[in-house]
């Protein structure tokens, strides 16, 4: 499949700052599963633009502006072949090992309500990934989809409590709950078809990939109730949501920042 | 040591109790304080200090410092290892959970190489002595270990005070240390830098070690900067001064990892420059200490250092461990409680003294909530025996009294090499029988003499010399 991929994000600030620091993670890379085909990122201001690596080995790309700045727009549009895969991750750039991603974070620490309803979910499984399928359709069942912004600092436990979920929350969920089972587990940004609903969504998608011995990286999207498939582009890998942000930035000024983000995923037409 | 008996004997104890309190009143004044953790008034104070100096022969200082020279080479070398190419966890050396499942092994920078392969430039190994040729390691500090003010403050202070002493002895002189640290920070800046620039990056005046980070800058003659002082722009470190922006190539910060920069660590750090991990990940600056060492200090990790020590320098560990259980080995756990009331029990992840029991000392009741904590997570926590530790004299209030001491020695790596500044700073426990010697805990601090070459007796004082500027207190 060939999906077409525009993504905006704009900070509009209520006074203009001296200075803005960011590092984006908005870059897609090439495995045997995805092609980038083409791929650009565009900023409305003076902008330097560095790329490297964070530490888990996705590709960033550092923003510096100097100030006086009120608003500034970040556009990142291309489009990436994929296969129809089987949900299973194949030639990513791995750099960390998958017993790195069985340590819990802040955002992804698993509750006792949490591991009860995981045992439960996965009672009836036989294999690994026969649990981890069954742990994705309970999550996916358990919350009804929540269709806004996902909540930024909201942890697992937290959306566990709550009946309505972004699919950042529920792959939060998902990957407390597969560590709960000593399952290597992380979170995976990047772009999806189906996700969100309709055309217009208002952030990048989220989902999970657990660490199955003899298999590898399987994806599994709560929010959807099924494997990564063709519809489906990664782009960043991290312990959980904080570590794989599309943009983590720092300013320089007072006053209140307003986000905009629009992000639009369809079929590219030949 | 004779010389030092002597001497302690012909000087009064109302005289030595007179340049002590004189020296403590120059410590007040001069601001070297620290701040005591979880006491209401958070009052500062100066660190006691005892006027008897601590003495090491010039044949226990080399074989000291080899050892500590193998050690700190080590240390480099599996933190460059560990976060890169790992081939110590491919050879069964360390159980890979031990790293992975460590907080202080730091994803965030994995991958990332300092300038010129060097990570742990400044380390403060703890040491104590149990007998005449017994050192042992009791932690490695290879964060931001503290403490060289009070070896270089202590050392003025004897100068100034007790000037008979270094006329006796022939003393290695430690003033050389910031000149010394300098050279270790030009020699690690990033390829290319011709003149390199230097600061000290300090969390700021309320951090208890402020006096140390202003000190020390000072006395390098570079500039001390907060995070305010500092900006990132296209990975390149910046500072702002009144002639405008100057280029910084190496900072030697005293900033904890969590607060570095606050887009790739905690977010919510006011202390830290956004896109400092970004400049460093480019190349373009070199951090005293790199980020990531505290997995080479981990008191999980210090257990298998003579393993680690042996895998890199292909020879045994010159230096010994303290013999550690593992409490998260079920053998040694159980070990471990049942016999709580003879050993010391450590957080894996603490320090200073905190969080800690120290088993014949402690209250039952003590004793049963380290119990209940060790049988609860029992990988957070380390046991030691509680050891024979040597004492010196030291001055109390009822004279001259023997007291407990460990052993700070600094060691400095830069890229042409690893060298031990010749003294260190002694920390003695000031109540009697007392094992704990950290500040916040009611210890003060002694000078340490590291006599030169050709000694051990009392030199006839005609026979001394001066060493072109290598020994102190000569010039008569």
């Amino acid at each position: 499949m060939r999906l077409s991929i525009d993504h905006h994000t704009i900070y509009r600030f209520s006074v203009p700052q001296g200075r803005l620091t960011q590092m984006l993670r908005l870059t897609p890379e090439d495995t045997h599963d995805q092609t980038v085909a083409s791929w650009h990122l565009h900023v409305d201001c003076d902008a330097r633009l560095r790329p490297g690596r964070d530490g888990f080995g996705n590709k960033v790309t550092m923003l510096y502006v100097a100030g006086p700045i009120d608003s500034i727009e970040i556009a990142v549009s291309g489009e990436v072949l994929t296969n129809s895969a089987d949900g299973v991750v194949h030639g990513a750039h791995e750099v960390l090992p998958p017993a790195l991603f069985l340590r819990a974070t802040p955002l992804t620490l698993a509750t006792a309500a949490i591991a009860d309803f995981t045992a439960s979910a996965v009672s009836a499984g036989t294999d690994l990934v026969g649990r981890l399928h069954r742990l994705n359709l309970a999550l996916n069942a358990r919350f009804v989809a929540d269709r806004d912004r996902p909540v930024t600092g909201r942890t697992a436990a937290q959306a566990f409590a709550l009946d309505r979920a972004t699919p950042r929350d529920m792959a939060h969920v998902f990957i407390a709950a597969a560590r709960t089972l000593g399952v290597p587990a992380r979170y995976v940004s990047g772009y999806s078809r189906f996700a969100f609903g309709g055309e217009h969504r208002p952030a990048p998608h989220g989902w999970a990939e657990a660490y199955v011995a003899g298999l590898g990286w399987v994806a599994f999207d709560p929010s959807a109730g099924r494997s990564a498939d063709e519809a489906y582009v990664r782009v960043a890998v991290a312990l959980d949501a904080a570590g794989a942000a599309a943009v983590a930035g720092s300013r320089l000024g007072e006053g209140d920042e307003e986000m905009d983000v629009d992000v639009t995923v369809a079929p590219a037409s030949d | 040591m004779a010389a030092l008996g002597q001497w302690i004997e012909d000087t009064p104890a109302h005289e030595l109790r007179r340049r002590q309190e004189s020296a403590e009143a120059t410590f007040r004044q001069l601001g070297i304080t620290f701040a005591v953790y979880g006491e209401s008034d958070a009052s500062e104070r100066i660190i006691p200090f005892d006027i008897v100096p601590r003495i090491f022969l010039a044949d226990e200082w080399r074989r000291l410092s080899e050892g500590l020279v193998q050690r700190v080479e080590a240390i480099n070398a599996f933190l460059d290892d560990i976060y890169g190419a790992r081939k110590i966890l491919d050879a069964g050396v360390l159980p890979p959970d031990l790293i992975f499942g460590n907080a202080q092994f730091r994803p965030e920078i994995a991958g990332m190489r300092p300038p010129h392969g060097i990570w742990a430039h400044i380390c403060g190994i703890d040491l104590v002595r149990t007998g005449p040729d017994d050192f042992f390691v009791l932690e490695d500090n290879a964060r931001t270990p503290s403490g060289v003010s009070y070896m270089l403050e202590n050392r003025e202070a004897m100068l100034r005070l007790c000037p008979e002493l270094f006329r006796e002895f022939r003393v290695a002189a430690v003033d050389s240390y910031p000149d010394r640290l300098l050279e270790t920070m030009k020699s690690v800046a990033p390829h290319g830098a011709m003149n390199p620039v230097c600061v000290v990056l300090t969390p700021g005046h309320y951090n208890s070690a402020y006096y140390e980070h202003s000190f020390l800058a000072d006395s390098m003659g570079i500039e001390l900067v907060e995070a305010a002082d500092l900006v990132v722009d296209d990975d390149i470190v910046w500072m702002r001064t009144i002639g405008g922006m100057v280029r910084v190539d190496v900072i030697y910060r005293r900033i904890d990892d969590d607060y570095l920069d606050p887009l790739v660590f905690r977010p919510d750090s006011m202390l830290g420059v956004p896109g400092l991990i970004a400049a460093y990940a480019a190349g373009n600056v070199a951090l005293l200490n790199a980020p990531g060492n505290g997995i080479a200090d981990d008191k999980a990790i210090y257990s298998y250092m003579p393993e680690i020590v042996k895998f890199y320098s292909g020879g045994e560990a010159k230096l010994p461990n303290v013999e550690t259980w593992r409490c998260r080995e079920p053998q040694a756990l159980k070990y471990v409680l049942d016999n709580l009331d003879k050993v010391v029990v450590k957080l894996v992840d603490g320090s200073g003294g905190y969080g800690m029991l120290v088993g014949p000392t402690a209250s039952k009741q003590e004793i049963e909530d380290f119990r209940a904590a060790l049988i609860a997570e029992p990988e957070r926590y380390i046991a030691q025996p509680t050891l024979a530790l040597s004492t010196v004299p030291t001055l109390a209030d009822s004279g001259l009294a023997p007291r407990h001491v460990d052993f700070r020695p600094f060691v400095l790596t830069g890229s042409k090499g690893v060298q031990v500044v010749p003294g260190g700073l002694t920390r003695v426990a000031l109540k009697p029988g007392s094992l704990v010697v950290n500040s916040s805990q009611g210890g003060g601090t002694k000078d340490s003499f590291v006599l030169m070459d050709g000694q051990g007796q009392r030199p006839p004082m005609a026979q001394s010399q001066t060493m072109g500027g290598m020994t102190q207190g000569q010039q008569q």
